[in-house]
């Protein structure tokens, strides 16, 4: 009884909250003075053509390192959490005919169309993963959109072969290695440019074009990598039952 | 038109989120949440936000959905 009472003071104070955000809503017609500088000066000052790229990667690019640090923590989180069941379930025996039922379902092959559809356009899928991340400053996207693609097309690849290998190893190195650069590139930007993170290390290049807008495309690429390796890394996690420490 | 559009996907959010709360089988469920993300993906296009739609579309209505679907596969039987 009382907690129904609890429950219903939360949802009232919570439709309160919300009628009253919902009513004195009203239309901006103009930036803030923040978005006016940023619009303004954002061109000039950092050379990338997608503004959001701008304020996303070098104005906010502190934000940017914590999302990257929430997705690798929630990554090695996963790992930590399904080996853990795993060993727990190697000393019950009595799981055993139900596990292997469950590893015989696991393991038929998909149907020939997924098959075909697959091999078809996984390196499309792929490659426009690539094109997302390498474009962040010029076209809407980036690298943890492009990295998202490419673990999507790792999903395709783990729907269509279900026994199909990934190597951890791989996964491991080229991700450490990508979250490392990311710093080194933010620490450098201390040593050679404005502050931690400034995109102005090297030479912002011409307006427009692929090699512009400084350090940018470079961060972009290091944040795809890694996205998109940890995310299908999560995935492959899910998918295994004996999944060893590598 | 584009408010009607916007209107018509909204409704359609709030359909599938209902769907994915109401219903009882599991995998319905979970599929009826990445309609969601899906049609949510669709409102941030027309809103002029393709950079927030690709996340949409590729984690909230394709990778959750791959990875709710796997523990459900890994949970099944014991609730």
């Amino acid at each position: 009884m009382i907690k129904r009472i609890v429950i219903l003071l939360v949802l009232l104070m919570l439709a309160f909250i919300f009628v009253n955000l919902a009513a004195s809503y009203s239309e901006q017609t103009s930036l803030s003075a923040l978005g006016h500088y940023y619009v303004e000066q954002g061109p000039s000052e950092l050379g990338a053509a997608n503004l959001v790229t701008a304020v996303v990667v070098t104005y906010r690019g502190l934000d940017t390192l914590g999302e990257v640090t929430v997705l690798f923590i929630s990554a090695a989180g996963v790992g930590l959490l399904l080996r853990r069941t795993r060993r727990k379930d190697d000393h019950e025996d009595l799981e055993q005919g139900d596990r292997a039922e469950e590893t015989a379902i696991a393991r038929k092959p998909a149907s020939e169309i997924v098959e075909t559809a697959t091999e078809l356009l996984l390196p499309m899928v792929i490659l426009f993963g690539i094109y997302v991340f390498l474009n962040g400053h010029l076209s809407p996207g980036g690298g943890f959109q492009g990295g998202a693609i490419i673990a999507s097309g790792t999903m395709f690849l783990l729907l269509a072969l279900p026994e199909s290998h990934i190597s951890r190893l791989m996964i491991a190195i080229t991700e450490s290695l990508s979250g490392f650069s990311y710093v080194v590139i933010g620490v450098l930007g201390v040593i050679l440019a404005g502050g931690f993170l400034d995109n102005r290390i090297i030479g912002l290049g011409t307006y427009g074009h692929l090699f512009s807008a400084g350090a940018i495309p470079l961060i972009y690429v290091f944040v795809g990598l890694k996205v998109g390796f940890e995310l299908s890394a999560v995935l492959d996690r899910f998918r295994k039952e004996d999944s060893g420490p590598l | 038109m584009i408010a009607l559009l916007t209107l018509l996907l909204c409704g359609g959010i709030l359909i599938s989120g209902l769907l994915a709360v109401l219903l009882d089988n599991l995998v319905s469920a979970v599929i009826s949440a990445g309609l969601a993300s899906l049609f949510a993906a669709v409102v941030y296009v027309v809103l002029a936000a393709p950079d927030v739609a690709m996340t949409e579309a590729s984690i909230g209505s394709g990778l959750s959905t791959m990875i709710f679907l796997y523990a459900i596969r890994k949970t099944r039987g014991k609730d």
